[in-house]
């Protein structure tokens, strides 16, 4: 016998969390969420597209996490709601303008690359940061935007670290002057993105790479300036 | 300089963006989603072109033109198929990520159907690593994108059939706006969404371009051709690349034995698959003998999408899967340049039909003709903008569009769209799939004609002016409808059978009667269908 669930969705409209109760089991969240639209409220508001997780459209947050609704399978009693660091549009739908303005200010494509032959090894340096699908879910995970809304950000610095470490790349040292404002400096490194990219990224690693090759370039980390460079101050108006 | 209105931004769409670029045209491009959640994202096997000295171009053509079973055009298919080496690298030097051989050469994988391994692959997410590195080439670029636009109708003037442009819902405010430009390029992608869960296609897969095309006089071509892709999932339809095939996976029947040529071109497998489900009761994707690391390597998306969908580990299990509507032949009729039968009107990609895959299309082609027709299409539409520019007509289509829009509010919605749509998508994948015949077509044409009376009785229950999503759905159901009136249509006319329309009730290829393409268009509203060389 199939069992009823209850799933509460977190709505930008009165009444502001919804418990809807379906009879379903072993399905993915986003069965469930089609069958509540299709079948019991037609104005509960969602992205989707692909349904087999590469399109990247339907990142929400399940009990505080970040999933892609089309592989998650729900439980009794979870809670959904909008990714985070972004206006909310309506209900799960959210402002996605924040992926064009990070990847353009990052400079994250490739400036030329060569054509000659590069080893299975070699391609594969890059093979995981390129499965990214830009779903935002490491952008909604990290806590740097609660201090710098203008942080480039997990999915933005991977896809830099991509075409940095693209072996064809000729010219990868320059992307590397477009990450040092508000880029990799201002990531305090505490790992939030890499449990939740679906695609088993590590945003983190990558800009700890990408602070490596800035170190060899001769680039300094501006905090370590404000810290010991000025006199030691220690942040007090006293000295 | 010419501006140029790119509508859909999949890869057909991002390509043409670079090329009109390129060319010297504003480039604007207006989508319903964000470009990389498009359909491009989901292809998977690869890309064909002959890069190598065991393969011939000549043989890449012959290949294509087999395929196509008399519908390919043979001037446009060795375009392609020449084309295609520069179209690869081009994508190289772009960046796409292809995976390589011991010899650090481009990978290749065979397909279905081809003579030679010839695809080039990247895993198997050629698709969303192509899609992605097309996008941020644009964001180089400095293309203007205005997403979350969903494509109403084409501005045309009626007395010069002259496109001007074309009114979009701006789905976020529920305003209803028009851009206009010199050239106007669809780039929308196909229309395997109307099969609902017996598509391997994205939900946004719904025609609205072709739709809104033969609103705006354009004529369609063999639309009745829809490819099954042989290995879907069986209980979700998500597809199942046929690289696993060319990697030397087996299909098996109910009784674990191998029945068909695994590597035949996919409507005769997908035909094979239908008959022994039919016979043995099932048919399974068996790729365990290739090994967890050649698995984890070349097919890491296919493993988790089974785990997922079917709960099942192909490394150790075999896959349960079902034919399922993959990829729409017919389109927008073109001609040589990219241009529709509306002047100033071009159209790429899944929603055109270059006549380059004719009556089946073979696997590594589609991706391959984005590229090869959108760098084509894209410069062909700056050049006739910058020759032609768009006079400033007055038009009535915004007016038209944003009462519509205000109107459709006020549907009675006594009938359930949703139910409806379910419907069409289970009588089409019954009726109007891989197995056809003439009193099941017309029982869904009628089935379709009840819809079409009903539509008033239907609409959106969701009144929010802001982001409707239940709005847009029932605008893209109303696309579907008026596209599977014109695919059963052109089904029922077409009294033979050829590549992927099969007709039980004339088994035969009759190219004395049939040799032909299937246009469609519509005059005052009615639908019009003839057979034209």
């Amino acid at each position: 016998m199939v069992r009823l669930m209850e799933i509460n969705v977190v709505r930008s409209a009165e009444p502001t969390e919804q418990s809807y109760n379906v009879e379903l089991e072993n399905v993915t969240l986003l069965t469930v969420l089609n069958h509540i639209k299709t079948k019991i409220d037609p104005t509960l508001t969602y992205s989707h597209g692909c349904r087999s997780g590469v399109c990247g459209s339907c990142a929400v947050r399940v009990n505080g996490r970040e999933v892609l609704m089309c592989e998650y399978k729900p439980v009794n009693g979870d809670t959904v709601e909008p990714i985070r660091n972004t206006r909310v549009i309506r209900d799960l739908v959210v402002d996605s303008s924040s992926i064009e303005r990070f990847n353009a200010t990052a400079k994250a494509w490739s400036e030329d690359s060569l054509e000659g032959n590069i080893s299975d090894e070699e391609a594969h340096r890059i093979e995981t940061q390129s499965d990214c699908i830009l779903c935002a879910s490491c952008y909604s995970a990290c806590p740097v935007y609660a201090v710098n809304p203008d942080f480039i950000g997990p999915f933005a610095l991977t896809r830099v670290w991509r075409y940095v470490n693209d072996l064809r790349e000729t010219n990868s040292d320059a992307k590397i002057a477009a990450v040092q404002t508000n880029g990799i400096w201002d990531c305090t490194l505490c790992g939030e993105c890499v449990p939740v990219c679906p695609q088993n990224i590590a945003p983190k690693q990558d800009i700890t790479m990408l602070r490596m090759k800035s170190s060899m370039l001769g680039y300094q980390d501006p905090n370590a300036g404000v810290s010991f460079g000025g006199g030691l101050d220690f942040g007090s108006p006293m000295f | 300089m010419a501006k140029v209105l790119i509508i859909g931004s999949g890869g057909a769409g991002l390509v043409s963006a670079l090329s009109a670029h390129e060319s010297g045209a504003e480039v604007i491009i207006a989508s319903k989603t964000l470009p990389t959640r498009s359909q491009t994202s989901m292809a998977q096997g690869g890309m064909n072109a002959v890069l190598g000295e065991d393969d011939s171009i000549q043989n890449h053509i012959d290949d294509t033109f087999r395929s196509s079973a008399g519908l390919g055009d043979e001037a446009r298919i060795t375009f392609m198929c020449e084309k295609a080496p520069e179209a690869i690298r081009w994508c190289n030097a772009i960046g796409l990520p292809f995976s390589r051989n011991e010899s650090g050469e481009i990978a290749r994988r065979r397909l279905g159907g081809a003579s030679a391994p010839r695809a080039c692959y990247a895993q198997d997410y050629t698709g969303l690593k192509l899609l992605h590195t097309l996008y941020d080439q644009c964001l180089k670029a400095g293309i203007t994108f205005k997403n979350e636009r969903f494509l109403l109708n084409l501005i045309v003037d009626e007395e010069t059939n002259r496109v001007l442009g074309a009114t979009f819902l701006d789905i976020e405010s529920g305003d209803v706006e028009e851009i206009r430009a010199d050239a106007v390029i669809l780039s929308t992608g196909g229309y395997g969404g109307l099969y609902g869960k017996h598509s391997t296609n994205s939900v946004q897969a719904t025609g609205d371009g072709l739709a809104a095309a033969v609103r705006a006089g354009a004529k369609l071509a063999d639309m009745e051709f829809v490819q099954f892709h042989p290995t879907a999932l069986k209980n979700s339809s998500i597809l199942i690349s046929e690289s696993a095939r060319g990697a030397g996976g087996y299909l098996l029947n109910g009784n674990k034995e191998r029945f068909t040529d695994e590597l035949a071109s996919r409507d005769i497998v997908a035909r094979a698959i239908h008959d022994e489900i039919a016979s043995s009761g099932a048919v399974y994707l068996d790729i365990r003998h290739l090994g967890e690391k050649f698995i984890n390597h070349e097919l890491p998306q296919e493993r988790k999408l089974a785990q997922i969908y079917e709960g099942i580990d192909p490394v150790y299990e075999l896959i349960p899967i079902k034919p399922s509507a993959h990829y729409s032949m017919g389109g927008i009729e073109v001609d040589a340049h990219c241009m529709s039968s509306v002047s100033g009107l071009f159209a790429v990609g899944e929603c055109a039909n270059h006549k380059t895959h004719g009556a089946n299309r073979l696997g590594g082609n589609s991706l391959l003709e984005l590229v090869v027709f959108g760098l084509h299409c894209g410069a062909n539409a700056s050049e006739y903008g910058a020759k032609h520019p768009s006079p400033a007509l007055d038009n009535h289509q915004l007016a038209k569009d944003t009462n519509f829009v205000r109107g459709v509010m006020y549907f009675t919605n006594q009938i359930d769209f949703y139910q409806k749509q379910e419907m069409l998508a289970n009588i089409f994948y019954n009726n109007v799939g891989l197995i056809r015949d003439d009193m099941g077509l017309k029982a869904v044409l009628g089935a379709i004609r009840q819809m079409q009376r009903e539509l008033p009785f239907m609409g959106p229950r969701d009144k929010s002016k802001t982001c409707n999503t239940n709005l847009v759905e029932f605008i893209e159901f109303g696309n579907k409808i008026e596209l599977s009136e014109i695919i059963v249509v052109s089904a029922i006319s077409r009294v033979e059978s050829r590549g992927a329309h099969y007709r039980i009730d004339a088994p035969k290829r009759n190219d004395q009667m049939f040799g032909a393409h299937t246009i469609t268009w519509k005059e005052d509203g009615v639908l019009c269908a003839d057979f034209i060389q």
